[in-house]
């Protein structure tokens, strides 16, 4: 090496490791929150890192809400096999079932909010007292605020107004029987620098980022992917439009973009032009402006 | 447009390869103008998002606003948009061509220096305002004082809203003279200055054309240029263990590797070094990453370092060059800044955080309290209590291995738990 400083991927990429390690030193049980999502790959793959030539000494957790990207599925699946990393996925479904939530009603339905409870529920019987998540500061204005170990009380919930100060590297996981931690290790990266790394590293991401022959359903100006949880209105008309999710959620309220990236290349080149932010698109985030800030509170992602 | 992506892909690869992070804080209150700064840098450099500025264009007009409020995408949770006011750190990104930028957005209010102090903590560069209009009041001395006493290394000095004061070079030149006044009492390095009105755009990203007086750079171009590889310590080599990695696995029966982050310095393969407090003496065997092994590591690299010979390391340990070690003590000096609601307890036993080191600690003596709006130091008043800064003694239960503060952020910074409450209540930089 000839310059004696880092670039900056090479800083994002090495606080984020300091940090999964702080995460396995101040905890018993951590567990990543694994959606099949770009940024909890990204999360998973800087876990390799941070411990490597040890395997990761987390367990994947994902909140499965039933409305799923079957790609998703796959994808989660080869990742565990692969770590060798044990998996727990925690079921809305079952939440459903067991009548801890009720499945919302009319077109707008999801089961975004319901995942909270059954989140909840499963740190609670994992006895998890970490849960590690993909969440960025870059991403929506009450997230901006968060720590990057962001203390949650013994009901889950997040007190944004009485957060703990979070100064140079020292990070303060301390907490009661009961309570538990969200720890956001790349919560100094953007949208830009996530794509800009994955293209570096090569990290493999599931297909629906890139752009392809999808059939869709226009709704609130979004491509909303068709499927079977898809409750038409009589309007409405599935066509076929070469299509890219930025994000991957419910597969019910995640809506694409028309595009022609079907690279990395091109989406880092794409994204570098957009003017439109990633969760623009996640009907969940338009309800009201402190949609966000106030399903975090509750305990949310 | 073939053409076109492959010369971004080109441009695109050389700035992924060479481009730094700098992170500067930013203090201030709604009415000087950090808001529209901020603002104005985010939108001229697009990173301001359609979707957003349509979400705070029709908030503004909601509230009756004319035209878009900028301090809105600044505030981020309701409690700060329904008071107009900011409470806590937010943390704002941009990238230009040259330099990748973390914003740590904080208030202005004395009530809230504990979140200046907390902005400032990771910060290259401080940005300090100052209304053309007003001159150094107050605030600007207490924003002078915390980049200072958090050494901050460059400090920006920005005398907005000249627009109002008809772009005068003398009005610009007194602001100068009286803050230069103040520096000279506090320990500062590297002072810029730049006039500008962050309402029109003058000399935040392009030169102003109603200052011709002004010879420097715009401020972006300050940020973009402004030296930062010297920040970090490059002399004492510093390695905190975080954890020790033991792969039992094929391959690696026998590893036995010290992960963390190198705090300082530069640590090379076969370097003589010493484990504190142990004082166990070995050499590096190898400096370990999953992208293979390597020859050195500079600090902020997190690595896996092995040793020659089998010695008893832990987390909370410090591996150093031999021949370059920091203080080992049980007591310390501290200029510590209050953070809690409730004061400090008399003679009461706190958890000490240092690098990955906790230890229990007790604070002994305050020494003094400062002014931070006078810089007086005041005594006889021995209870802390929010928003407080004051020198203490703290004595620990057993050796923290130190460095100075000034001389080495990453190993001269502390924070203070409380056992009961499990709070982060005080921060402290060792003296």
């Amino acid at each position: 090496m000839s310059k004696y400083y880092l670039n900056y991927l090479d800083e994002l990429e090495s606080e984020a490791i300091f940090v999964l390690r702080e995460v396995w030193a101040q905890f018993e049980n951590p567990v990543i929150l694994f959606s099949g999502g770009k940024d909890s790959i990204l999360v998973t793959h800087l876990a390799k890192k941070a411990f490597y030539p040890a395997k990761i000494p987390f367990a994947l957790m994902h909140v499965d809400t039933g409305h799923n990207f079957p790609e998703t599925i796959q994808f989660r699946d080869n990742i565990i096999k692969e770590l060798g990393v044990q998996l727990i996925v925690g079921s809305v479904q079952e939440s459903i079932d067991e009548g801890r939530v009720a499945e919302e009603k009319g077109k707008n339905a999801t089961r975004n909010a319901l995942q909270t409870t059954t989140l909840l529920d499963a740190i609670e019987a994992n006895k998890i007292d970490c849960a590690i998540g993909g969440g960025r500061r870059d991403e929506e204005k009450a997230r901006a605020k968060e720590r990057f170990f962001s203390h949650r009380d013994d009901f889950g919930q997040w007190d944004p107004k009485n957060q703990r100060p979070e100064l140079w590297n020292i990070f303060n996981g301390k907490h009661f029987q009961g309570e538990h931690f969200r720890v956001f290790p790349i919560s100094n990266w953007t949208e830009m620098d996530v794509w800009n790394y994955i293209k570096r590293e090569n990290i493999a991401i599931p297909s629906l980022y890139f752009a392809h022959e999808r059939e869709v359903v226009r709704r609130d100006g979004a491509w909303i992917p068709y499927s079977e949880f898809l409750i038409l209105e009589d309007h409405e008309e599935v066509v076929t439009k070469k299509i890219r999710f930025r994000t991957l959620g419910d597969i019910t309220i995640t809506g694409g973009d028309e595009s022609d990236a079907d690279t990395l290349e091109k989406i880092a080149a794409e994204v570098a032009g957009m003017r439109n932010t990633e969760r623009g698109n996640r009907s969940d985030d338009k309800r009201s402006e402190s949609a966000m800030e106030d399903r975090k509170r509750l305990g949310y992602f | 447009m073939v053409k076109l992506e492959r010369f971004f892909l080109q441009f695109h690869k050389k700035m992924i390869d060479n481009n730094q992070l700098l992170r500067f804080t930013t203090a201030g209150s709604v009415d000087d103008g950090k808001s529209t700064l901020i603002g104005r840098l985010l939108y001229d450099s697009k990173s301001i998002f359609e979707d957003q500025l349509q979400a705070i264009t029709n908030t503004s007009k909601k509230k009756g606003h004319d035209g878009v409020d900028l301090a809105l995408f600044t505030d981020g949770l309701r409690d700060e948009r329904e008071q107009g006011i900011t409470i806590d750190v937010a943390y704002r990104y941009f990238t230009t061509p040259k330099r990748k930028f973390i914003i740590a957005d904080t208030p202005g209010h004395i009530q809230y220096t504990r979140n200046m102090v907390t902005g400032a903590s990771t910060a290259n560069v401080a940005i300090i305002l100052i209304d053309a209009r007003h001159g150094v009041i107050e605030q600007t001395k207490r924003h002078a004082f915390i980049a200072s006493l958090l050494h901050i290394p460059h400090i920006i000095v920005c005398i907005n809203k000249m627009d109002l004061v008809d772009f005068s070079e003398e009005v610009y030149n007194k602001i100068v003279s009286e803050f230069e006044e103040i520096a000279s009492k506090l320990l500062v390095t590297d002072i810029r200055f730049i006039p500008i009105s962050a309402l029109l755009g003058d000399n935040v990203v392009n030169k102003s054309e109603n200052m011709s007086w002004y010879q420097g750079a715009p401020m972006l171009h300050t940020l973009e240029t402004i030296h930062i590889g010297s920040d970090i310590n490059k002399v004492d080599a510093r390695f905190p263990v975080q954890t020790v990695l033991r792969p039992q696995r094929d391959g690696f029966i026998d590893y036995r590797g010290y992960a963390g982050r190198v705090a300082s310095g530069i640590f090379r393969k076969g370097d003589d070094v010493t484990v504190l407090p142990s004082g166990f003496t070995s050499k590096i065997k190898t400096i370990d990453t999953i992208d293979g092994e390597l020859d050195e590591a500079i600090a902020s690299m997190s690595v896996s370092i092995t040793l020659e010979d089998d010695i008893d390391v832990s987390r909370g340990d410090m591996i150093v060059r031999s021949n370059n070690k920091p203080e080992t003590s049980q007591d310390i000096e501290v200029m510590l800044c209050w953070l809690n609601n409730s004061p400090s307890k008399p003679r009461a036993k706190y958890s000490i955080r240092h690098t990955t080191n906790e230890q229990t600690a007790m604070i002994k003596e305050v020494i003094y309290k400062y002014d931070i709006n006078t810089f007086e130091r005041l005594t006889g008043d021995t209870e802390l209590k929010m928003n407080d800064i004051s020198k203490v003694r703290i004595r620990t239960t057993k050796p923290l291995m130190v460095d100075s503060y000034r001389e080495n952020r990453a190993t001269g910074s502390i924070i203070l738990v409380d056992d009961t409450t499990n709070e982060t209540v005080a921060a402290g930089m060792i003296v």
